[in-house]
């Protein structure tokens, strides 16, 4: 640590391993609210076998497994703006945060035609035609559009992150020798990857 | 953080690590689409484990920071685990 603090004396307060550890407490908490919500998915699965299993097959997989690619292909292209931020190529750094937002943008544009179609097939929550189905179904449903809406919520919350990255990285605020920020940005991205990891089996193939 | 602790991944392994989640998301696909009862929902939470515990590793880059991260890391999914066991527990036994 004391050899650290002569290569940043010229940066006052900086210190990369504790804000690391401060995202990492962050997301732990992140891991815990889905945590939480993924128990509450497996007790309720647990309780309604039959229509959790009938309900299942309204999804589509196809737009699932799209979907879980771009955001792992996402997830690679952030991981590789940090191997260029560490080489000192700020100009790969910037185009790989851009695939990363375009990518985080396409997995969105899906996921409204996703919910596009159930809502036009009169399942939201709430619906009429929802609310004639047994309580399995509701409950379903009310958990599919819950967790999936809380993780499109994150990965708007990550592009906004990331497009601020971005813009530090072009002020050269964020540059070879102090890239923690973007370091942490890429975490938040990988998280936001690891929770679809499970939603997508749980919630389009296991049947 | 200094400079000759820090380890740079390549963007080649970052490339071979994708391939890999990529091919584990293809076999679970597979393996669901085959009706097999109760051993496809504990086969796609193994394969979702593991491209968990891949993208924390290498992505998240937990094998090559301090150890510290590794060990926070483990201790939150432990309780997560335990949480886990304690709430089936009470349903499945109650």
């Amino acid at each position: 640590m004391e050899h650290n603090a002569t290569i940043h004396a010229t940066h006052d307060h900086y210190d990369p391993i504790a804000s690391k550890l401060g995202m990492w407490l962050f997301i732990f908490t992140e891991i815990l609210l889905f945590g939480a919500l993924f128990i509450v998915y497996s007790v309720y699965r647990y309780r309604h076998p039959v229509e959790f299993h009938l309900a299942n097959q309204e999804l589509n997989v196809t737009i699932g497994f799209i979907n879980t690619v771009i955001l792992l292909i996402s997830s690679a292209t952030v991981a590789m703006s940090i191997t260029a931020m560490q080489k000192g190529d700020k100009k790969m750094t910037i185009i790989f945060l851009v695939i990363t937002l375009l990518l985080a943008f396409v997995f969105l544009v899906n996921k409204y035609f996703e919910w596009g179609a159930k809502i036009h097939h009169g399942i939201y929550p709430g619906s009429e035609f929802l609310l004639s189905l047994s309580h399995g179904d509701i409950l379903f449903f009310g958990l599919y559009f819950f967790m999936t809406g809380l993780h499109a919520v994150h990965i708007i919350v990550g592009m906004a992150l990331l497009i601020w990255v971005l813009v530090r990285v072009k002020q050269d605020r964020i540059n070879k020798d102090k890239y923690a920020f973007l370091e942490n940005g890429g975490l938040y991205w990988h998280l936001v990857d690891l929770i679809w990891i499970f939603l997508f089996p749980l919630f389009y193939l296991i049947h | 953080m200094s400079e000759n602790n820090t380890h740079i991944s390549s963007y080649g392994s970052h490339i071979f690590v994708l391939m890999c989640l990529i091919t584990l998301t293809f076999i679970t696909v597979a393996i669901t689409s085959v009706q097999l009862g109760a051993f496809n929902t504990t086969a796609a939470m193994l394969i979702a484990s593991t491209k968990a515990a891949i993208v924390l590793l290498y992505f998240m880059h937990l094998k090559f920071d301090d150890k510290i991260f590794r060990f926070m890391v483990t201790l939150v999914l432990a309780i997560y685990a335990v949480v886990i066991v304690i709430t089936f527990f009470d349903y499945l036994y109650r």
